[in-house]
């Protein structure tokens, strides 16, 4: 007889102001919990700048730069999945209408811009969105390895 | 862990801006002010260290892709030295290998600079 034990889910919740000088604040939270969770240092890095990077996108996209709106960060963690959801109310965003870049087109062209979605795909096991009534939200998972 | 500052000073002939801190999308706004200064003095020979250069995101790297361009075409260029592992890295996840010349240490750069004058005499 095999007895499965149900891995407890840990959560948690950080709410911060559209605003950039915030950002540090998601990343530490995000780092932080990364850390506990037994990622190394490296991956730590990764995850808390793909956050910041969507982060970033939700500010000057979603919100216009407006400084008096909220992003949402939500921890999910059960091993080995680390998911973060990132949630704001602003302007839909449609992600297929952002090409994923030829970086070495990109370079040589001497573009700026859009550099963010593709650093969070390089950075993270998996990044989806999903537009939802009245919110937007990203979903980035690391695996524990 | 928010502060990023900038400072400035001569290499020979070449200008170096020193990073510290964390370089994101509230504190990219001061490499792009700095990256304007110099250009408008044309100075155009531009080295920027990295050596306590904590960390960058994308807003970071576009300003470098902003200014590269103009920089080159009015000869100079814009060189890397003395990156973490952790910057580089990043750095390298976006093909800027290719486009700039990042080097372990500035003496490297400047010797760089320097014979690419000499070649051009």
């Amino acid at each position: 007889m095999s007895v499965r034990v149900k891995q407890k889910v840990t959560k948690k919740n950080l709410r911060i102001p559209s605003r950039t000088d915030k950002l540090v604040l998601a990343r530490e939270f995000v780092a932080d919990a990364a850390k506990v969770f037994g990622f190394a240092e490296d991956d730590v890095n990764n995850i808390a700048l793909a956050v910041d990077e969507a982060c970033t996108n939700i500010i000057k996209h979603a919100y216009h730069y407006a400084t008096d709106k909220e992003i949402d960060i939500a921890i999910s963690m059960r091993k080995p999945e680390f998911e973060i959801l990132i949630q704001d109310g602003g302007n839909h965003f449609d992600p297929k209408r952002v090409p994923v870049p030829d970086m070495k087109e990109y370079i040589s062209h001497y573009k700026r811009g859009g550099l963010g979605m593709y650093l969070m795909r390089k950075l993270m096991d998996k990044v989806e969105y999903s537009i939802q009534p009245r919110r937007n939200v990203v979903r980035l998972i690391k695996y524990l390895h | 862990m928010n502060e990023f500052k900038i400072s400035f000073r001569e290499n020979g002939k070449v200008h170096v801006m020193d990073l510290r801190g964390y370089l994101d999308a509230h504190t990219a706004p001061n490499l792009e002010e700095a990256f304007q200064g110099l250009i408008k003095e044309k100075k155009l020979n531009i080295l920027v260290n990295c050596t306590d250069l904590a960390y960058i995101s994308s807003a970071g790297l576009g300003v470098f892709m902003a200014f590269i361009e103009d920089v080159r075409t009015g000869g100079g260029d814009i060189k890397m030295s003395n990156m973490s592992p952790k910057v580089y890295n990043i750095f390298d996840l976006l093909g800027f290998p290719m486009l700039y010349e990042i080097f372990t240490d500035e003496h490297e750069a400047v010797k760089k600079f320097d014979a690419k004058k000499q070649s051009t005499k």
